[in-house]
Parts: structure tokens; C-alpha cells; sequence
């Protein structure tokens, strides 16, 4: 038994840790608990009483480079793709905000990046899974065993233990992103903006989420697009770290305050052009190790949440006053706008704008987060599991209509007796 | 391109020097004990960029297989730049102090497997004129203490063996590298709870790779264990018998 917890640092739980040497090895052990990459989901989707960590299947198995297809084992990390890979003028088709998450991650969340208003989420680009139900190995893909492949895809891990998959990579001409950013000085002209540059590959916006008023939802809208100049040249390590836990008051509405506006007001430009190296513009956290520290030692979450595009400006204005009355601020305030979603299950994203904010953790939070879930369900939307600990059964039920056709699925495969986390037993799965 | 042959190559260190090489395109010869972990290692190898991956099974303990085996991989390669020696076993050491042969099992393991397989292949360098030896060792050779030191002994053997033949072959121009670290974090030493002295594998290998092309003999890995073990190697036997180390 050891303590895990996993990127929010909340909760920390004793868990048994199974790290098996390789697939055929883990096929042989017929293993119960819940499947676990990086850690890199916030919550309680990759904790259990027992979690079997990927960090062995760690290889490439072959790379068709006609087609770009690469297929490797469910333990490599995007980081480890995209050192390999960049070089030889190849990126990955979808990417999220962190590299540091394994392909059996990035499939069972399936994540989302930049891009997903004209590219999808990751899965869309998977070709091929291999995924182990107790001692049985069942390859999966749109045409084989498709029910499978769709709950598995964005399935938390829960029909089984990823060990292998097959997903087509983009090719690039240049490490660099030429990136522009525009300043919006309220929800409003975010919006616009959005639409304005909605064939633009790679778009994001920051937002101010503690300011009011005719201020409200102001924000700075990242723009890319893959440079046609520029070297191959693939990221460095981190250089700093957080070496220990911040003590918590440092983060409050005082220091969350200063810093929005600061960042805020950093660009005084309307609009400022740049050639970014693919690092900073994608990961920009990555950098500093541990980042999480930041939080102090109760931990944070993070509550990520999708409203369909009809209740826009609506539903965000209303969601955002309440965070602003609250004063519970977020350091980090992400706006995106969804495509449409796919056929995935329990797949997170649908047509819309998500939100994602990180919140320190403290008594007064979940109250919050409560009533942020009332307005949510009001418009008809959901929240992101990889990124939740908190929410209840009937709120999951209610926002992923899917559910129930999932979990047939599941009891069909006898996953379901086998495959639990503690946010799966939380929201009655 | 070069010609590389890794013996123990499903060893976690042993895996990223192999990674690393083949970045560079080169042609690796691999040699471990279990043949499809290999095979898993060698279709990553060729995905990162390896030009040729040939691989061979083979049981340390089977002391008259070596001389084919080193052979084999010569002439296969034809001219080998480097030869990496990484396999090796964590004894339990209270079951050596009560099971003679399993003491003998590791020594042979990790100290004679070694020294028979470099003794073939010092005349096949030093026939070449050229080339790298690395052996990976462990600072636990340094001074045998009571929490494992049938695996220091061993260790220490092949290090002494390795100051010999470094100046043996220099008169042939061939490199000859100890390589010594500290905790390594590898499924080896899974079990332990790892602090600040402990390196990642992918460190390790970086270091080995640079030492290598600079020629440069230094042991310890990283650098800074070199002051841990001068210390541990001078304390006084009255202090060091009375802490558990
Ligand atoms: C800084 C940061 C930025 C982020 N940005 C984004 C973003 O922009 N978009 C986005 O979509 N997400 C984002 N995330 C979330 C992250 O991408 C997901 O949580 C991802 O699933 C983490 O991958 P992991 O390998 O760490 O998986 P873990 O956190 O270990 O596990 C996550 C889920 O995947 C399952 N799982 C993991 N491996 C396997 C396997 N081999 N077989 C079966 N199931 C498995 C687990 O059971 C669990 O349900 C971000 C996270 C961080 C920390």
C-alpha cells in the first residue's frame, strides 16, 4: 500500500500499486482496479484501491510514415511522441495543455486541445486500441468490435486496461507556431472574436474571471498556426521546479486579483504577432515541475465544464457573475469553443464553449461548485470527468445521456465487475 | 553510423543508452536473457530511428556460451564502436548470509559473468585497434557494507578487473569505461522510496553516452557521488561497523 493521489492532490488515498513489466504480463495477471497513466487527471478518475500504472509500456511498436500512423503501447507519454517525432517533422493531431500524459490517458479521457473546433479530440484520430478485460486481449477500432472502441474511447477506464493503440500523427514543416493575441475587453467581444477567427487551426482564450460589470469575461484570445519556417527542433526538460507546497494563503482573492489584471494588462496592444516555439504555446505550465505546489497543501480542482453553443452568451455571463460574486477566483480561466462532438460514449466534448477554472480547495468551494452545476444543467450541459471529484450521481446521469448504454456495455464484457475508480463508484457506474 | 552491442539490453539504463543510439541511426546488437522483451525493445528502437536492431538471448550464467556469443556479434557488426556490459541482479543479501550457493549464484552473476564475457571481447578491441568497453558497476563496490555486500563484492571484482584491462588496452587505443551509480530509479529498485540522491535511467544514459564520446574514465553517476563515496570509503572502521549502512 502506498498514498497516491493525483494532479489536484486531493484526495490522497492508500492504494495498491501494480506496475506490470509488459502487455503480455499484464494480460497474464488478470487484474482488477482501474487503469493509470501519468496521474495527470485531477480528480479521482485513476484512483482506486488498486491502480495498475502503465509506466512499463512504454514502446513504439511501428510508424507507417506514409500515412503517419504510429502505433506504441499505452504507457508513452506525448512527451516522449513529440521528441522523437518533431524531428522527423511529425506532431501529434491532438494535444492537450500538458505533455505529460500517456496515450491509454489521453484515449480514456478522451482529450481535447486547441483545435478541437475543427479537429476533434484525440480519439477521432485513433485508429486501433488493444485493451485487456481480465485475461482476455480484444482489439477494437471503428470497424471491429465498434461498441467497444466508442465506450473506450472517453470510457475513464473503465471497460478495461489500454495496452496498445494505433493514431494518425500531422505532419509539420517547422517546430514554430506563429501565434497571434488579441485582446477582448469583455465576454462579448471574446465571443466575436471566436467566430471571427473560427478557421484559425489552434485558438484559446484566458479570461479575467474576477472582473465585473462591463469588464466581465474580459480576456486574451491565443491564436496558432503551424510556421512553414523554422527548425525541427524538439522541447527541452523543465528547468525550474516547485520544490515544496506554497503555504495556501498566499493564494486568495487579493493575490488571484493582482495577478489577472497584470496579466491582463501585460499586452497593451490590441493585437501582437509572434513565431512561438510549440512548447510555450501548448504547454505553457509544463515547465515548471510540479505547478500544482502552487496550490498549497489541501490541493485544488479544477471544474471544467461544456454548454451547448445555443446557450452561449447566455449561460456564461450568468456562470461567470457567480464565480465573480463569489470572489473565489481562478488563476486560470480557460475559454474554448467545441466542435462537434463524436460518438464516444462518455466523451466530454459537444458543440459549444467550455470553461475550465482552477480553484484552490477550502470549505467554502463546493458550495460554489454546487450551484455552478445547477446553472450548467439549466443549459444543458456537462462537466469534464477528468478533471472532477466532486460531482453526483444524478448530476452525471443527467448530463451524459449515454450512461446507460455504457454501462450495458460494460456488464456485457464483465468489465464492470472488474474496473472501478472512485469517482466511477461516486457517480453510479 | 555506429556499431553498437548492449549485453543486459532489457536493463532500464541499458534501454535508454540503447534509445539514445539510435537517435543517432546506429546499428545495435542486443543481448538479454528474455527474447521477447527484446523483441519489444527492438521494433521501438527501429521506430526511433535505429538503422539495423539484431538481438540475441543469452544466459549469463552460462559461462562456455560466451565466447560464440561475443563471436557471433563481432562478426555480425563487422567493426564495433561500443560494447556495453549492463546486466546484473539485486541479491537479497540476508539469503546469501545463510544460502552459500545463492551467495555463489550472484557472485557469478554479477561479478564472473562479467569478466569471462569482457575477456573474449578485450581481444576481439584490442584486434580492432579501436572501440569502447562500458561496464555499468555500482557504487556499492566501493567498500562492502552489510546491507548488501555480496553484490558489492561482486561489483567491486569486475571494477578492479576493469582498472587492469583500461590500461591494457590503452597501449590499442580503446576506450574502457567503469561506469558506477548511485540509486537509479529502475524496476529494480521499485520498492524503495526514493529521495533526492535518486536518477532517472534516461540521466544515467545521457551520462554514459557523453563519457563515452569524450573518452572520459570518470566513474561515478552522476558526478556527485563521487564525494559520497570518498566519504563512506574514509570513514574509520570503529565509526563505519557501528552505523547500518
Ligand atoms: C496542466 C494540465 C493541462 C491539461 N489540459 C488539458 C486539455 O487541454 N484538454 C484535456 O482534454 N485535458 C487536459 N488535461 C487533463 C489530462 O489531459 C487528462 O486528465 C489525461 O487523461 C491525463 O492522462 P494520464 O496519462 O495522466 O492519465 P491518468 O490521470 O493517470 O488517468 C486518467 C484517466 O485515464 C484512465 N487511464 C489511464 N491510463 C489508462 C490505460 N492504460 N487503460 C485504461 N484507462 C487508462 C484512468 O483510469 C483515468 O480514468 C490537463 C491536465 C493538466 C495537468
Amino acid at each position: 500500500m502506498k498514498k497516491l493521489t493525483s494532479w489536484g492532490k486531493y484526495p490522497l488515498i492508500n492504494a495498491n500499486i501494480i506496475i506490470p513489466t509488459t502487455r503480455q504480463h499484464l494480460a497474464g495477471l488478470e487484474l482488477t482496479g482501474i487503469g493509470r497513466g501519468l496521474g495527470r487527471s485531477y480528480g479521482d478518475s485513476a484512483l482506486s484501491e488498486q491502480v495498475i500504472v502503465s509506466e512499463n509500456l512504454n514502446h513504439f511498436i511501428s510508424f507507417d510514415e506514409e500515412n503517419g500512423l504510429l502505433r506504441c503501447e499505452a504507457g508513452v507519454s506525448l512527451d516522449n511522441i513529440l521528441t522523437v517525432f518533431v524531428p522527423k517533422g511529425w506532431f501529434l493531431s491532438v494535444t492537450p495543455g500538458t505533455k505529460f500524459v500517456t496515450i491509454g490517458g489521453a484515449i480514456a479521457s478522451d482529450v481535447h486541445g486547441k483545435n478541437h473546433h475543427l479537429e476533434g479530440s484525440f480519439s477521432d484520430h485513433v485508429t486501433s486500441l488493444t485493451l485487456v478485460i481480465s485475461d482476455k486481449e480484444i482489439t477494437c477500432s471503428r470497424n471491429n468490435n465498434p461498441e467497444l472502441f466508442h465506450a473506450t474511447c472517453g470510457g475513464m477506464g473503465l471497460t478495461g486496461i489500454i495496452t496498445e493503440a494505433t493514431f494518425k500523427l500531422k505532419p509539420i514543416k517547422s517546430a514554430y507556431i506563429n501565434q497571434k493575441i488579441v485582446k477582448a475587453k469583455n465576454l462579448n467581444t471574446a465571443l466575436e472574436l471566436f467566430e471571427q477567427y473560427k478557421d484559425v487551426t489552434y485558438s484559446v482564450a484566458w479570461i479575467d474571471c474576477l472582473s465585473t460589470g462591463s469588464n466581465l469575461g474580459r480576456s486574451l484570445l491565443m491564436l496558432g498556426e503551424h510556421a512553414d519556417k523554422g527548425k525541427l527542433k524538439t522541447h527541452k526538460d523543465g528547468l525550474l521546479n516547485m520544490p515544496c507546497d506554497m503555504p495556501s494563503f498566499l493564494l486568495n482573492k487579493y493575490t488571484i486579483q493582482a495577478f489577472n489584471s497584470a496579466y491582463y494588462n501585460k499586452q497593451l496592444k490590441e493585437e501582437v504577432n509572434s513565431t512561438i516555439h510549440y512548447d510555450p504555446f501548448f504547454y505553457p505550465l509544463d515547465g515548471i515541475n510540479n505547478w500544482n505546489r502552487m496550490y498549497g497543501g489541501n490541493g485544488f480542482t479544477q471544474y471544467q465544464f461544456v454548454i451547448p453553443k445555443e446557450a452561449g452568451k447566455e449561460g456564461l455571463t450568468e456562470i461567470l457573475e457567480a464565480i465573480a460574486e463569489s470572489k473565489q477566483g481562478s488563476f486560470l480561466a480557460v475559454l474554448k469553443v467545441f466542435g462537434k462532438g463524436n460518438q464516444n460514449l462518455l466523451s466530454f466534448p459537444m458543440e459549444g464553449y467550455t470553461l475550465a477554472l482552477d480553484f484552490k480547495l477550502n470549505d467554502k468551494l463546493f458550495s460554489l461548485l454546487d450551484h455552478l452545476d445547477i446553472i450548467v444543467r439549466k443549459y444543458d450541459g456537462r462537466l469534464y470527468l477528468s478533471k472532477d471529484v466532486r460531482i453526483s450521481e444524478e448530476m452525471f446521469k443527467a448530463s451524459y445521456p449515454q450512461w446507460e448504454a455504457f454501462q450495458t456495455l460494460r456488464t456485457e464484457y464483465g468489465a464492470d465487475e472488474l474496473y472501478h475508480s472512485l469517482q466511477s463508484k461516486r457517480i453510479g457506474l | 553510423m555506429k556499431n553498437i552491442i548492449i549485453i543486459g539490453a532489457t536493463s532500464a539504463m541499458a534501454k535508454e543508452v540503447a534509445k539514445l543510439y539510435a537517435i543517432d541511426k546506429a546499428n545495435l546488437y542486443l543481448i538479454a536473457r528474455d527474447i521477447s522483451k527484446l523483441d519489444t525493445i527492438k521494433q521501438d528502437l527501429i521506430v526511433r530511428g535505429a538503422s539495423t536492431v539484431y538481438t540475441a538471448e543469452f544466459d549469463a550464467n552460462q559461462f562456455d556460451s560466451h565466447e560464440t556469443l561475443i563471436e557471433q556479434a563481432f562478426q555480425t557488426l563487422e567493426q564495433v564502436d561500443v560494447l556495453l556490459i549492463a546486466h546484473g541482479s539485486l541479491p537479497n543479501q540476508e539469503r546469501c548470509q545463510t544460502d552459500c550457493s545463492k551467495a555463489i549464484e550472484e557472485i557469478n552473476t554479477n561479478g564472473i559473468s562479467v569478466i569471462s564475457l569482457l575477456t573474449h571481447a578485450a581481444t576481439k578491441m584490442e584486434q580492432q585497434q579501436s572501440g569502447n568497453i562500458t561496464v555499468i558497476t555500482s557504487v556499492a563496490g566501493d567498500r562492502g557494507r552489510q546491507s548488501n555486500y555480496v553484490y558489492g563484492a561482486a561489483k567491486g571484482m569486475v571494477s578492479i578487473f576493469l582498472q587492469g584491462l583500461t590500461q591494457r588496452l590503452s597501449k590499442s587505443g580503446v576506450h574502457v569505461l567503469d561506469i558506477k551509480p548511485g540509486f537509479v530509479d529502475t524496476p529494480m529498485t521499485a520498492e524503495f522510496d526514493k529521495g533526492a540522491l535518486w536518477a532517472k535511467p534516461e540521466k544515467v544514459a545521457e551520462i554514459i553516452k557523453k563519457r563515452i564520446s569524450k573518452k572520459n574514465s570518470f566513474s561515478y553517476t552522476p558526478a556527485f557521488w563521487f564525494a559520497i563515496m570518498t566519504i563512506i570509503k574514509f570513514v574509520p572502521k570503529a565509526i563505519f561497523n557501528k552505523i547500518s549502512l
